[in-house]
Parts: structure tokens; C-alpha cells; sequence
């Protein structure tokens, strides 16, 4: 008994076996049961636990889910799009060119002081300085530029996405700062020494060695997005949906079964689209 | 333990010593037990005021907890967690979906003191004798159960209700009467390109349908059977009207929330669009007119009441009827009142009114001062007159109850397709 508690086989197990248990509480055991209930149906007030397709019938046959899944990728890598470019360059000029770590420190903190205030309380925010009366247009009228409101800037898919890039820019910043942070200085020296021009080191160098930033970043941001559905609602003014909503909207009505044969749908696309991003970088050699 | 404490289990479980406190005169034990009850209650935010739970602890002495949610949530936690409160303000067509879940217990009317005193509507369905029941899931439909752990319906005056009344109105839409500049007679208004993008509904499936029906019928594209009851086909017919509208770009945005619609009417956002009364009255005390128009195809409308867990019991549940026979004793009917709604025993709340406000809100009148709601705020001013008219324009002339219809799920799903295209 003494010989088998200590064989490092059996202390390994034990080890890990509290985060195990966690896990399997909290995050197996919950996806198994929306697995389960997916594959019931519901009526206006009871949940009727009998094994049917239904549920994926009717969503696998609705154009509906197809036309809202699109809608669901094009906000995600848009939002992506926009959020690596915005995070890669807020992370470089941190990274090298402010000098001072003090000042590095300073700045960083300065990204994050947004997030001080509530998503919705940022998110709603939008919605007075982009309305038809908003500040936004009264400005650009003021100047001449336009005689008429614009009235894209709010309830369409360029405020949804301005505020899923506003809520989530941070999310990219962080780990691609992270990963900046500790390139060797010696490369880019060496680089340079070796006549390479600043974008080459740049495209070269750089980029290559920040790739398990990126790769977090881009992960986090999908995810938030593709989950997200109150952005979504407030933005477009409810005029879009997103499989988040579909889902909230099931929920509301009581219809639970529906909705997860829905999330079961979005968690397989979710964890499809991770898969495959792990696929272009190993993240655990990288790190 | 403290004297005279107790917990709410030790007091749930003497309902033995309930029945001989309620059985001797003894009022003082009665107030002693009563004042450490905390009721929960939760409902939406239109009847769910801090200014009702304060007042309840100054007249009855107990604690009431409030809870104001959406609609939908409302609806999800009757039908979803009967533990989780004691008293539910629920709206009758809700009560169609949380009613059979047996999550709620039938009230004995004979212990209702004003039972006679509650308006037609919610008894046999009449407004007065002569008038004619209007569409949708009317009140009184799902107002009665058969007896104690009923969970069916029953059409005539059991003398077990469901809900009791409280509060109702007749709906219409809301319109910027300023940025509009002619006057508006009809549901077809909200279809109208001249407010192309400027037009707004909610996106409350069963409440928007309704709306959606209303619009269609007055543009006589649709005969409906019974708006509150539609066919597969009459579903398909709306929401496609409705679909082409909204690719056209005629709405600017939907909203599900109260604050939604009033920020989107008060920034001019929106023109026209569906809208509650109190909506309307928080857009007007900002100082941006705003009409609750009657239109010339009636009302949509919509009543709520009170609900009570099947877990309450003794002690609590003797609290609970008290709570309830002080709503209809008249304050609240007048707090009520004077936010543009009705009260279920509008006698009650004349008392609580001044004569003004009784002839503006509820006869009509001119008003002959300045009218404000029960936060003080000013709404209108001597000369002004109710939108609508009195009690009996408004509630006479309503064409359709919220409901929930028998092709619900197929509604719902119509429905997401439509915030979808």
C-alpha cells in the first residue's frame, strides 16, 4: 500500500485529480446535461424527457439557422480582422517603442482603464453619440461634411461591430504584448546588423515570434464574439441576430430543449474553428 | 432566539396556531406574527414599485421583497421555480403558459373583499352588459380554476380565480405628434414609407404578433378569425407583410425593454411605434411631446394580476390575502391610475385620487390643474384631455387581448425568422 501511494504514477493521479473533479462538475457534466436535453421537447410549460431529433431537425432544416450562423462568422472575422490590426499595433508601440518600463506599465494600465465600467455601460454609451441626433452626426453636420444624418452609424452591422471591437481590442492587446514582451532584443539587433530593413524585421522576425500571442488573442475574441448576443441586440437595435440570440430568444420562450440542441450546434462550430487556428501554431512548443 | 422572532419555517409550519390566532379576536398577537413576514413578489417593472413595498410595510407592517424583470423572464421563473417567491404579478396571457404547471394555487374570492367591486371584464368578460368580448386570450378566460389544485380553466365565476386583477390597459401606438406634423387615424400608419426607418415595434413575439395583426387587418391585406388565435397560414401572411417591411428598411430598430422604447421615441430615433402608456408618460414629463394615439380599429389590450405560490401557507399566506385586499382598498389603484393605467376596482381608487385627476384619467375631463403622476412629475396642464377619452372610449373600444396562441411554438419560430431576415 506504502510502495503504491509512492510510485509517481499514482501521485500524479492524485494530483490531479481536485482540478479533475472541478472540471468534470462544472463544465463536463453541465455540456453533458444540455447534450441530454437537446435531444427532448418541450411544450409552453413542461420539458418532456423523450429521446427525438426534433429539435436538430427543425434547426439543420431552417434556412433561418444557416442565414444566422453566416451572420454569426461575418461578425466574428470582421471583429477578428479589425482586432489583430488594432492589438498588434497597440502591442508593438508598447513592446518598442516606449523606452521606460515605467512608462510601458503606465500606458498598459491606460488600455485597460475602459474596462473599469461595465460591457453594457460601454457598449450603451455608443448609442447617444451615434444616433440621428447623436454627437457624431451634429458634428459631421456642423462641419459641412454631410447634410443629412447618417443613419448607418447606429442599429446596423458597423455599430454592432464598433462595439464588439471597442469591447474587445484588449482581449488581443494583452497576449501579443505578453509574447512582444519576451522576444530577445538580441534578434532584432542581429537583424539589423544583418542589413534587414524595419518592416523585414518586422515581417520576419517579429511576427513569427508573436504568433502564440496572436493565436491566444484570436482565440478569445472568436469566442467572445460568436457567444455574445446582447451586443448584438442593442447594437442593431434588434434588427440582427446571431446564434447567441437564437438561443437567448429559445430561453426566453421556455423553449430549453431547442435551445441546446442550438448550443450544441455553436459549441461544435466553436471548438471546430479553435481546432483548427491550434492547427497553424503549436501553441505549448511556442510558449 | 430573540422574543418574538421567528424564522419563516417555524411560521410556514404553525398553520395550526394561524388558524387559532385568525380565530380569536387578538389583534395584537396578529401584528406581532405579521411584521416579521417577508413576502417575495416579483412581476415586470410596470407595477413592481418600491413606492408599493414602502407602503405596505407603513399599512400592513410586513416586508415586501420586489423583483421587477421582463416580461419573458417573468414568465420563465413562474413556469421554472415556484421556490423563489411567494407572490407573482403576472399578466393573464402569461398565465396561459405558467397556470398548468401547477406552480400556483387558486384564491378563494369569498375571502376577497372587493370581489363584487372588480370591473366586469375580469369576471364574465363585460366591460357593461351590452358590450361584446374582444379577441385574444380575454382575462376572464383564464381568470377561474375549478377549486384548490386546479390547474384547468373554467369560463364561469368559480369562485376560485387565478390571478387576482389589479391592473390593465388599452394599448395603441405611441407617436412624436411634433415630427410628424398631421394627424394619425390608423394601425396602417406603422407600415407607412413616409416613416421609413423611423418606425419601430417590440420584439416580444406574442405581443408584437398582435400589433403586426392589427396593422394587417387595417390595411385589409388579412382577415383574421380570432387575431389572438391564429392559423398556421394567417402567421405566415403577417410575418411575411411584416418581413418585406422590415428589408425595405422601414424599421429603425426593435425594442424589448421599457427604457428601449422610451430612449428611441425621447432621441427621435423613432416617430411611430408600438408603445405602453407610462412610455409615453416618461417621454412626456422630459418635456418632448408625445401622443398615445387612439386608433380608429381600437385597442390591444392587456391585464395583469396577482398570483400565489402554491408553497405558501399559513401565517404567510393569511399576509398574502391581506396584501391583496389592500392593493384593491383603493391606494394603489390610484397610484396606478395616475401613470395612465386602470385599476381593477377603480371605485376603490377614486378616493384616493382628487376629483381632477378622478376626471382626467378615468372620466375624460379636461383636466382643470396641473395633472403629474405619482412621482410628481407634470404630464399635463389645465385644458389638457386623456388621449382616448374616458374609461368606458378606451376600454369599449378594445379589438384584442394579449394571448397565447395554440400555434405558439410555430409563431415563435416565424418569429425568429423575422429578426433574422
Amino acid at each position: 500500500m506504502d510502495r503504491l501511494l509512492k510510485s509517481p504514477n499514482v501521485t500524479g493521479w492524485l494530483l490531479a485529480s481536485p482540478l479533475a473533479l472541478v472540471l468534470a462538475a462544472f463544465l463536463v457534466l453541465p455540456i453533458v446535461m444540455i447534450v441530454i436535453v437537446s435531444f427532448w421537447t418541450a411544450t409552453e410549460f413542461s420539458i418532456v424527457p423523450a429521446f427525438s431529433f426534433e429539435n436538430y431537425d427543425f434547426l439543420l432544416g431552417s434556412p433561418v439557422t444557416y442565414s444566422v450562423f453566416l451572420n454569426t462568422f461575418k461578425y466574428a472575422a470582421i471583429t477578428w480582422a479589425v482586432t489583430l490590426v488594432l492589438g498588434f499595433t497597440v502591442a508593438y508601440f508598447l513592446a518598442f517603442h516606449v523606452r521606460s518600463q515605467a512608462w510601458q506599465t503606465a500606458l498598459f494600465l491606460l488600455c485597460t482603464i475602459p474596462f473599469w465600467t461595465s460591457n453594457i455601460i460601454r457598449m450603451i454609451s455608443w448609442i447617444p453619440f451615434l444616433g440621428r441626433n447623436g454627437i457624431a452626426n451634429s458634428t459631421l453636420i456642423s462641419w459641412g461634411v454631410i447634410d443629412q444624418p447618417l443613419e448607418w452609424l447606429l442599429f446596423s452591422d458597423f455599430s454592432v461591430i464598433l462595439a464588439f471591437v471597442h469591447l474587445y481590442t484588449l482581449f488581443m492587446v494583452v497576449p501579443i504584448f505578453n509574447t512582444m514582451m519576451r522576444i530577445d532584443r538580441s534578434l532584432l539587433e542581429a537583424a539589423s546588423d544583418a542589413g534587414a530593413s524595419g518592416f523585414q524585421t518586422l515581417w520576419n522576425v517579429i511576427l513569427p515570434l508573436t504568433k502564440p500571442g496572436i493565436m491566444i488573442g484570436s482565440i478569445f475574441v472568436i469566442t467572445l464574439v460568436m457567444g455574445d448576443f446582447i451586443t448584438v441586440r442593442f447594437m442593431s437595435g434588434s434588427q440582427a441576430a446571431n446564434v447567441g440570440r437564437l438561443i437567448s430568444n429559445d430561453i426566453a420562450l421556455l423553449q430549453y430543449p431547442s435551445a441546446a440542441a442550438t448550443a450544441v450546434v455553436l459549441l461544435i462550430t466553436v471548438l471546430i474553428t479553435i481546432s483548427a487556428l491550434l492547427r497553424l501554431v503549436d501553441i505549448r512548443k511556442e510558449l | 432566539m430573540k422574543k418574538n422572532h421567528y424564522s419563516r419555517r417555524t411560521l410556514l409550519k404553525g398553520a395550526a396556531a394561524a388558524g387559532i390566532a385568525s380565530a380569536f379576536p387578538a389583534p395584537m398577537i396578529w401584528a406581532q406574527d405579521i411584521k416579521d413576514i417577508t413576502l417575495r413578489q416579483f412581476g415586470t417593472g410596470v407595477s413592481n414599485l418600491n413606492e408599493v413595498a414602502q407602503k405596505v410595510k407603513e399599512d400592513l407592517g410586513f416586508t415586501l421583497q420586489m423583483t421587477a424583470l421582463d416580461s419573458d423572464a417573468v414568465t420563465q421563473r413562474a413556469a421554472t421555480q415556484p421556490d423563489s417567491f411567494d407572490i407573482a404579478d403576472i399578466e393573464y396571457w402569461i398565465c396561459k403558459k405558467v397556470w398548468p404547471t401547477g406552480n400556483l394555487q387558486a384564491m378563494d374570492t369569498s375571502k376577497i373583499k372587493n370581489y363584487d367591486k372588480i370591473v366586469g371584464i375580469f369576471r364574465s368578460g363585460k366591460l357593461t352588459p351590452e358590450s361584446t368580448i374582444a379577441q385574444g386570450t380575454a382575462p376572464h378566460t383564464v381568470g377561474f380554476t375549478s377549486g384548490p389544485g386546479g390547474t384547468d380553466f373554467v369560463a364561469e365565476e368559480s369562485g376560485w380565480m387565478t390571478l387576482i386583477p389589479t391592473i390593465y390597459n388599452a394599448d395603441t401606438l405611441g407617436i412624436r405628434p411634433d415630427l410628424i406634423g398631421r394627424p394619425i387615424e390608423s394601425w396602417t400608419e406603422l407600415l407607412n414609407p413616409e416613416f421609413k426607418g423611423k418606425a419601430s415595434i417590440l420584439d416580444i413575439s406574442s405581443i408584437g404578433i398582435m400589433d403586426a395583426a392589427m396593422v394587417c387587418e387595417a390595411m385589409g391585406e388579412i382577415k383574421y378569425g380570432d387575431k389572438g388565435n391564429m392559423t398556421r397560414e394567417e402567421i405566415d401572411k403577417t410575418m411575411a407583410i411584416f418581413t418585406e417591411a422590415k428589408k425595405s428598411g422601414q424599421f429603425r430598430a426593435f425594442w424589448k425593454t421599457f427604457d428601449e422604447s422610451v430612449n428611441l421615441m425621447a432621441s427621435g430615433e423613432v416617430v411611430i411605434q408600438s408603445m405602453w402608456s407610462p412610455a409615453i408618460t416618461a417621454v412626456k414629463s422630459r418635456g418632448i411631446p408625445c401622443v398615445y394615439q387612439p386608433l380608429k380599429e381600437g385597442y390591444r389590450s392587456w391585464g395583469g394580476g396577482i398570483g400565489l405560490s402554491k408553497n405558501l401557507e399559513g401565517v404567510a399566506l393569511e399576509a398574502a390575502y391581506e396584501y391583496i385586499n389592500w392593493y384593491l382598498s383603493g391606494w394603489v389603484g390610484g397610484f396606478l391610475m395616475r401613470q395612465g393605467y386602470y385599476s381593477a376596482v377603480p371605485e376603490t381608487s377614486k378616493e384616493f385620487m382628487s376629483a381632477d385627476e378622478w376626471g382626467y384619467w378615468f372620466e375624460g375631463k379636461e383636466a382643470q390643474g396641473d395633472i403629474t403622476n405619482p412621482f410628481g412629475e407634470k404630464l399635463a396642464g389645465a385644458g389638457d384631455k386623456r388621449d382616448g377619452g374616458s374609461f368606458y372610449d378606451r376600454m369599449g373600444a378594445v379589438a384584442c387581448w394579449n394571448s397565447v396562441m395554440d400555434e405558439n411554438q410555430y409563431m415563435v419560430r416565424k418569429w425568429n425568422e423575422f429578426i433574422a431576415a
